[in-house]
């Protein structure tokens, strides 16, 4: 059955099975692959994209349930101001090693700083907990964070 | 140096309008030039708009070496880094082989830049050379009144781009020994501000890695696997598969290491390997559990060890042992390991329309995989062409000698009609489950002590699953039966150790086995690093200047260890810890790098250890981009600890336990709290970094806890040792 779908402003009508996680019509079906496939189980936090402008795994969020929500992936958070600040910090401070995970790291942090303008380190240690990069970034993506709240307090 | 107009100077004249200047090697060897790149395998293109790209020929995993290898062209042709592009290279043994491995186009070992460096730097000096030649001819000038700088050249009242000269450039024959910078005339090399030339695309999605592979009309295939280990399957029932959506069909590998299920998308194929029904002849697979295999190990570290690593008096050693003031004694277990990159395995095969097959792939050894596709496809490897695009991280995993997930994508092409691409996809599940484990090890080792606390004797037993034992290295790292990678870090250890002796036993497979990121020093590093702080302790004696009694100063090997022992212990102020704290210390020589890392925690294993602190030196020599090694040394650190802290693989019967993260936990942004890593400048070629980050990181950890806790722990991981972790 075709389902409509709100992503990055745009509609899409997509012919899948509601069940289908989100993850798999915007990777396979819409072919926009920023958003990866890590573990298929809301583990590692690849996956995640906006619901509504909150951070969701889009491998356990399924299609039939978005249809009225707004959807964000990471082609188009740099338009937001957040995202634009994180990318930004992203690159000068080369936080990115294999860059898989990285995608997700952002769009999880875009979340933290949306309700967190100023975390602590102990904040985003326990925001970012669900979010794994197995190159260890960690440091630089604790770094990078700090580093995108100072450019938006600028 | 001289130029010569070559007689391939029509080819300049047919490229004029688009011209580009390619820097490379003939198939002979020899650095060329030419205005296509059909006549020479390049390292550096130049467009005629002054673009240059270098074309890497190593994998980019993440260890930066795109980057890297743009560096040294940059450096010497004369461009800033934001002028610079990169491209992978195609699957050449012949040119893009790693000088290090021989004819063999690879990545691994933490050799990127220790076999390139020269290379590299030799292709952008030869490129630099023409371009200078080309402009000086036009200008009437003298060449050595030029100079590239930023991409233009300069000089005798002239400035152009390079672009201008690239025609011209192209005509020439390259300098057979262009002159390469001294260190001290370098910008680039060795620069911190430096920065990645792959940022911007990892932080915005659109970097495209192998599994972002979409060809038109492509069918994703997914494996069903057995449980048992080396189980075949010998039927399959697909009547509720067909009930799937987007299912196409489902076929027996010819191997019979399972069945291929081919569907529309990747959903659609792990929803019908779901509703497969496979029927397994197990008869013939695995049937031990973990258990079995380590009481192998154990009772082989209690008999006589099959090689003597060095040939070593062992009579003398157990002498000295038996008149010892003291005998510091430990085994060790070191669990079978999972490299669990986040981008689960995959590549995509295609047949183009002039019926050759290109292959997508983020494969650390090209050339493997190349025969492996030749032999299955009975294609000629010249119609086969191999697309190397990122990886989402390895660790080791897509090196395997076998080439075996391109195999089975290659098995399941083979089967169809390949008028439709074919996307072989892991889940995580699969992934975690495939085997090409780090092997299980033991270690047993005896330390005798005089009475002044030196050491008079090291009986140190070795026995485990080795690697490359049956591979196509085996010829490079087989010494007289001995698995160069069972016992590296402790016989080759930097350490002048009185009576040492190194036995080995290897240890029938259960599983497939695999390097994995610091291949044998993952548990060498780790026992001799905590075998050395026992015995210090056991001495009385301070651990950093005790080790330090080991590296006298007179070897160039030793007083490079000591080095950045001394500078970890410096910059962590070793010997007084924050309150409430303690440090633990190790270091290591591993791919031609010394690393010394000091971990610093609070709390208590009972109540929870807290990684407060890694302070890390390494000397890589040359550390083309110092920032790169740093993120290595921060990454590698993460990578030994992480799995050190809570992660193994253990069989049932000859069957996987653990299936996905959830019982692989990887390391998390919490586990360690800040890491400052310090980069030694040196003079001597650049060694690795990928990997020498990893083997110190553990151990530190251990002898921190056991400075807290007297707690040692011999058994891995450290959680079922008796450590909770905050």
């Amino acid at each position: 059955m075709a389902i409509s779908l709100n992503l990055n402003g745009q509609t899409h009508s997509v012919e899948a099975d509601p069940d289908t996680p989100l993850l798999w019509v915007i990777r396979d079906e819409l072919k926009m692959t920023g958003t990866k496939f890590g573990c298929g189980v809301a583990s590692c936090g690849a996956c995640t994209v906006h619901l509504n402008g909150e951070p969701v795994r889009s491998c356990q969020t399924y299609l039939g349930d978005v249809e009225d929500a707004e959807i964000t992936t990471i082609e188009a958070i740099g338009e937001d101001r957040i995202g634009a600040a994180l990318q930004q910090a992203w690159v000068e401070l080369d936080v990115v090693q294999c860059g898989y995970c990285q995608s997700g790291q952002i769009m999880s942090a875009v979340g933290l700083l949306a309700e967190n303008p100023k975390p602590s380190a102990e904040e985003i240690d326990s925001y970012m907990h669900g979010n794994a990069c197995r190159c260890a970034t960690y440091q630089r993506i604790r770094a990078g964070i700090e580093r995108a709240s100072e450019i938006l307090e600028a | 140096m001289t130029l010569t107009t070559s007689r391939r100077g029509f080819l300049a004249a047919t490229a004029a309008t688009g011209a580009v200047l390619f820097v490379g090697l003939r198939p002979g060897g020899a650095m060329a030039a030419a205005a296509t790149d059909t006549s020479l395998n390049p390292f550096v293109r130049i467009d005629a708009d002054g673009r240059v790209t270098a074309i890497i020929k190593h994998v980019e995993m993440g260890q930066g070496p795109s980057t890297g290898l743009a560096t040294l062209i940059a450096e010497e042709l004369g461009m800033r880094m934001d002028q610079m592009a990169y491209d992978f290279a195609p699957s050449n043994p012949q040119v893009y082989n790693n000088l290090l491995f021989g004819p063999m186009q690879g990545t691994g070992g933490s050799t990127a830049m220790a076999n390139s460096f020269e290379q590299y730097r030799r292709a952008g000096a030869a490129a630099r050379e023409m371009l200078i030649a080309a402009a000086a001819q036009e200008w009437g000038v003298d060449a050595g009144s030029l100079d590239i700088v930023d991409g233009r050249i300069t000089g005798a009242g002239q400035d152009a781009s390079i672009g201008d000269f690239v025609a011209a450039a192209s005509a020439l024959d390259a300098p057979a020994e262009p002159r390469l910078k001294e260190a001290s005339e370098f910008r680039l090399i060795g620069n911190a501000d430096v920065r990645r030339l792959d940022s911007a695309a990892k932080g915005n999605g659109t970097a495209k890695f192998a599994i972002d592979t979409y060809l038109p009309n492509q069918m994703v295939v997914m494996i069903a696997r057995p449980a048992q280990r080396g189980a075949t399957a010998t039927d399959f029932d697909d009547s509720a598969a067909t009930e799937v959506a987007g299912f196409i069909r489902a076929a027996l590998l010819p191997n019979a290491a399972g069945v291929a299920v081919y569907a529309e998308n990747t959903w659609s194929a792990m929803q019908a390997r779901d509703a497969l029904d496979v029927t397994w002849d197990t008869s013939a697979a695995e049937t031990r559990s973990s258990e079995d295999i380590r009481d192998e190990i154990m009772v082989a570290l209690d008999a006589e060890p099959t090689y003597n690593v060095t040939g070593a008096d062992r009579a003398a050693t157990d002498a000295a042992l038996a008149e010892a003031d003291q005998v510091v004694e430990q085994t060790f277990y070191f669990p079978l390991l999972a490299h669990a990159a986040l981008e689960p395995l995959n590549c995509t095969i295609e047949q183009t329309e002039d019926g050759r097959v290109v292959l997508h792939d983020g494969t650390q050894i090209p050339t493997l995989v190349h025969g492996a596709l030749a032999q299955i496809l009975e294609m000629p490897m010249e119609q086969i062409e191999i697309n190397t695009v990122l990886a989402g991280g390895s660790f080791g995993r897509r090196a395997t000698p076998q080439a075996d997930y391109q195999s089975e994508a290659a098995m399941a092409f083979a089967m169809t009609d390949r008028s439709r691409p074919v996307k072989l996809v892991y889940s995580r599940e699969d992934d975690m489950r495939a085997g090409y484990y780090r092997p299980a090890f033991g270690h047993k080792i005896r330390v005798g002590l005089d009475a002044g606390g030196q050491i008079t004797g090291w009986d140190h037993r070795i026995a485990g699953q080795p690697v490359i034992k049956g591979t196509p290295f085996e010829a490079a790292f087989v010494k007289d039966g001995v698995d160069h990678s069972s016992v590296e870090g402790t016989s080759d250890t930097p350490y002048r150790i009185p009576g040492a002796v190194f036995g080995l036993t290897d240890i029938e497979k259960a599983t497939t086995t695999l390097w994995w990121r610091a291949v044998g020093h993952t548990h060498t590093a780790y026992a001799m690093e905590v075998m050395m702080d026992m015995v210090a302790r056991a001495a009385g004696a301070d651990p950093v200047a005790y080790r330090l009694q080991y590296l006298d100063a007179d070897g160039a090997d030793q007083a490079r260890m000591a080095g950045v022992l001394r500078l970890a212990a410096e910059k962590a102020g070793w010997g007084n810890p924050q309150d409430g704290r303690a440090q633990g210390v190790a270091v290591h020589k591993s791919f031609g790098s010394y690393v010394a890392e000091v971990v610093e925690v609070s709390g208590t294993p009972e109540d929870g250890i807290r990684i407060e602190k890694v302070t890390c030196a390494v000397d890589c020599g040359i550390a083309v981009n110092p920032d790169t090694v740093k993120a290595q040394m921060e990454g590698g650190i993460g990578y030994g600890i992480g799995h050190n802290m809570r992660d193994q693989i253990t069989l049932t019967d000859g069957v996987v336990d653990q299936y996905n993260y959830p019982d692989y936990e990887p390391l998390r942004i919490g586990d360690i709290g800040e890491i400052e890593v310090h980069v030694v400048p040196s003079t001597a070629p650049p060694s690795g970094a990928g990997e020498p980050g990893t083997p110190p990181a553990a151990p530190a950890l251990a002898n921190a806890i056991a400075a807290v806790s007297d707690l040692r722990i011999g058994s891995l991981p450290m959680d079922e040792a008796g450590v909770s972790f905050a």
